[in-house]
């Protein structure tokens, strides 16, 4: 009996999304099959890895997560310089944490200087992510996309609520989005049609399905990353193929594990380097499931998760 | 290739004995093919129809079982290329090398890790499984070795291709059931018959997944089934799309000589720890039946064994966490108690978020059978009377001097009846997300 690897039949593809502008600019999708299968098909666009930057300096950081940029993390451009200029950073991703009602509450002028501040610094693509709280997304956003104009930069998260505000806004000022769901197939999908509905051209969606941190929830994000994949690459499910994004650090950073010291507890070895390691395994656990973006804190495993990537995609 | 139930019947003697517990060869025949039954217990079959039976109800992946005891462990047997396709069932065994060539502190540490490196979580035991004794060309020092694993719980592999030396260490190590590693295209022959004497499953390791294929062959054609596929790839691209071609050769192409488990050695495709473990990674989600580690350390195998728990999870039944008072951030008879269910996904959350308040805090996780808070609410299984029931009986009323408890946002509906279930507290009602637990904290007086 000789042996003959059965092939999958894909009959879709994966929309090309680019963000940023001119020569900077970085095109992720086109996928033909699913993530590394080079055997069966073409990943024309390998997976990015999008450094994370806050808007504000963070308080309750682990040392070994402030150490890469301790000289700038009090200064959001300066800190996004240094991931490019130091680290070798392809996208930025600027978080706006310090938006959340719950916790800082900036007011959104402030919050809009940054952004307005570190969108001119960069020579990258950038990613802007608002707090996840729907009414001050929507309002805060609106005024990020005027402030971004010409940029096509990805903004988000929207949600089922805030998609009409800020979905509006991005088509008016070119910006990309990112359609953000509950770890579910169906609502997902249903948020790509909404958004269709309001306008936004489909090479202006990326899919944030809600990521679970490793040992929190990992396993939810992964099988639905997956089940967008197979429904968008071999059910000819048009309103899945776009492009997946993952917003792994803070849920991988703000784990106990991550922060207890080998002092703490002496089995889990040393907390830099298992703080990277759960990071880049999180990180290619849902890059094997079919992410195209992760968004991570540390260089160290940045550079981990971007050499398997090389290895993976020659 | 499962048969139904109808052609299953055909097979069978059609007498209706009923010596099989079942009233008809039909009803035995239905439950045959639901997996409810087992063919031994019909006497009367024959021959012929026993054999395209066995044949038709063996699982595409052979189910390999290593070692004895509490450290055995069983790899294979899964049924599906994705796991929310139903879920896979044996998670990858974990094994640290250890060589005849090492000295005597990398063999004292590599056996005392395998054995530290051990963590609760859920009610589980996450930590590896198995040590890799590998033959370099010094017999009394590799035989020595083989000797002191078997004075250890772990399961073992034994690594040699010369198969006088196997055979020596098979002496030692056969009652303990080791992985012998591994029948090549040289020595396949006498490999196979020390699998066949000792009754230990044997590795098979070809040069890429044809010649593999073509070894499995010949050897099963001797009657061996417990066999373990190496393909010989120690690159990282080819050797995760060699996985999932294996994979695919025995689920969707029912070629029988792929249809085993595989064994990986991330410890010869990577100059450090840090890079073995992202390699293992991806082992781990893609299809490896063992994955064999150069060492262990604390950081590097414990965000594996979370990775291995999550995609091992299985994902038709919630997880749970056991219902009872847990103490966060040592609190007193003065601090808040908080309520939820256990699903515990809500459990590591909820608790996380505790502890990132660094408000002592104790939570009372209640028995939702892994339903979530809302879902469990709109079941009627978190709702005023039985939370209030569980709180009366968990014993937190001895815990605390105050009277107040917090319950979920999403359970704010209950408020009415839980007070009223529970005379003398004051019900608080908590934030809709963990995330927002910290800030709640630190305000509550």
């Amino acid at each position: 009996m000789a042996l003959e690897i059965p092939k999958v039949k894909y009959t879709g593809t994966i929309k090309e999304i680019t963000v940023g502008t001119g020569t900077n600019a970085v095109t992720v999708g086109g996928e033909t099959c699913y993530p590394f299968h080079m055997f069966e098909g073409k990943m024309p666009n390998a997976p990015r890895i999008a450094f994370e930057v806050w808007d504000h300096e963070p308080q309750e950081w682990q040392e070994w997560a402030v150490e890469p940029f301790k000289d700038v993390i009090h200064d959001p451009p300066a800190w996004a310089k240094k991931c490019i200029n130091v680290y070798g950073a392809e996208i930025i991703a600027l978080q706006l944490v310090s938006a959340d009602p719950n916790g800082m509450d900036r007011g959104v002028e402030e919050i809009v200087k940054v952004v307005k501040d570190v969108a001119d610094t960069v020579t990258v693509p950038l990613i802007v992510w608002g707090c996840s709280d729907d009414e001050k997304d929507a309002v805060l956003l609106r005024r990020v996309a005027e402030v971004c104009e010409g940029k096509n930069v990805a903004l988000g998260p929207l949600s089922e609520k805030n998609y009409k505000q800020i979905g509006a806004v991005a088509i008016a000022y070119g910006h990309a989005v990112l359609a953000s769901s509950p770890i579910d197939v169906n609502l997902a999908k249903q948020l790509n049609i909404l958004l269709g509905n309001l306008g936004v051209p489909d090479e202006k969606i990326l899919v944030d399905p809600t990521t679970g941190g490793l040992g929190y929830g990992l396993e939810y994000s992964y099988s639905v990353i997956e089940r967008d994949r197979m429904a968008a690459l071999t059910q000819e499910d048009v309103k899945l193929q776009y492009p997946v994004v993952c917003n792994l650090a803070q849920e991988v950073w703000k784990t106990k594990e991550t922060r207890l010291t080998e002092a703490d507890d002496p089995k889990l070895g040393k907390e830099r380097q298992r703080s990277i390691l759960m990071e880049s395994v999180g990180a290619m656990s849902f890059l094997i499931a079919g992410a195209d973006i992760v968004i991570m804190r540390h260089p160290e495993s940045v550079a981990l998760v971007k050499d398997m990537i090389k290895d993976l995609t020659t | 290739m499962a048969l139904t139930g109808i052609q299953i019947f055909k097979l069978l003697p059609k007498t209706n004995c009923k010596e099989c517990k079942y009233p008809t060869c039909l009803a035995f025949a239905m439950a045959l093919a639901s997996g409810k039954a087992e063919l031994d217990a019909c006497a009367y079959v024959t021959p012929e129809s026993r054999a395209e039976l066995s044949d038709a109800s063996a699982p595409p992946i052979r189910q390999v079982t290593i070692g004895t005891g509490d450290y055995e462990v069983k790899i294979g047997g899964e049924t599906v290329m994705f796991r929310h396709e139903k879920t896979f069932f044996n998670k990858p065994g974990f094994a640290v090398l250890v060589t005849d060539a090492m000295g005597d502190e990398d063999v004292d540490g590599r056996f005392h890790r395998l054995g530290e490196y051990q963590y609760e979580r859920i009610g589980l035991t996450l930590r590896p499984e198995l040590v890799a004794l590998k033959y370099t060309g010094n017999k009394e020092r590799f035989l020595a070795l083989v000797r002191r694993a078997c004075a250890e719980p772990y399961s073992i592999i034994l690594m040699a291709y010369d198969h006088t030396v196997m055979q020596e260490a098979l002496e030692i190590a056969k009652a303990r059931k080791p992985l012998i590693y591994a029948a090549t295209k040289d020595n396949y022959e006498r490999f196979g018959i020390l699998s066949k004497a000792s009754g230990c499953p044997l590795a098979v390791k070809g040069e890429g997944m044809e010649e593999t294929a073509v070894l499995a062959e010949k050897l099963t054609a001797t009657g061996l089934k417990d066999l373990v596929l190496d393909t010989s790839t120690r690159t990282v691209g080819a050797g995760f799309q060699e996985q999932v071609g294996i994979r695919r050769a025995a689920l969707m192409g029912k070629y029988k000589p792929l249809g085993f488990p595989t064994i990986t050695f991330p410890c010869e495709m990577a100059d450090t720890l840090m890079k073995e473990t992202l390699i293992a990674s991806c082992f781990v989600a893609k299809y490896a039946g063992i994955v064999v580690f150069s060492d262990f350390q604390g950081e590097s195998i414990f965000p594996l064994l979370l990775q291995r728990l999550n995609i091992y999870t299985d994902p038709q039944r919630p997880m749970t966490t056991e219902q009872g008072i847990y103490a966060i951030n040592n609190p007193d008879r003065t601090s808040p108690v908080l309520v939820t269910c256990n699903f515990s996904l809500t459990y590591f959350i909820v608790s996380g978020e505790i502890e990132n308040s660094r408000v002592p805090g104790w939570l009372c996780v209640m028995d939702t059978e892994g339903l979530s808070v809302m879902t469990a609410w709109a079941a009627g299984k978190f709702v005023g009377d039985t939370v209030g029931v569980f709180l009366k009986k968990s014993g937190i009323a001895e815990k605390v001097d105050h009277r107040k408890v917090i319950i979920p946002g999403y359970a704010a509906a209950i408020l009415g009846d839980l007070e009223e279930e529970l005379p003398g507290w004051e019900v608080l009602v908590g934030p809709r997300e963990a995330a927002h637990i910290p800030a709640y904290l630190k305000m509550w007086k």
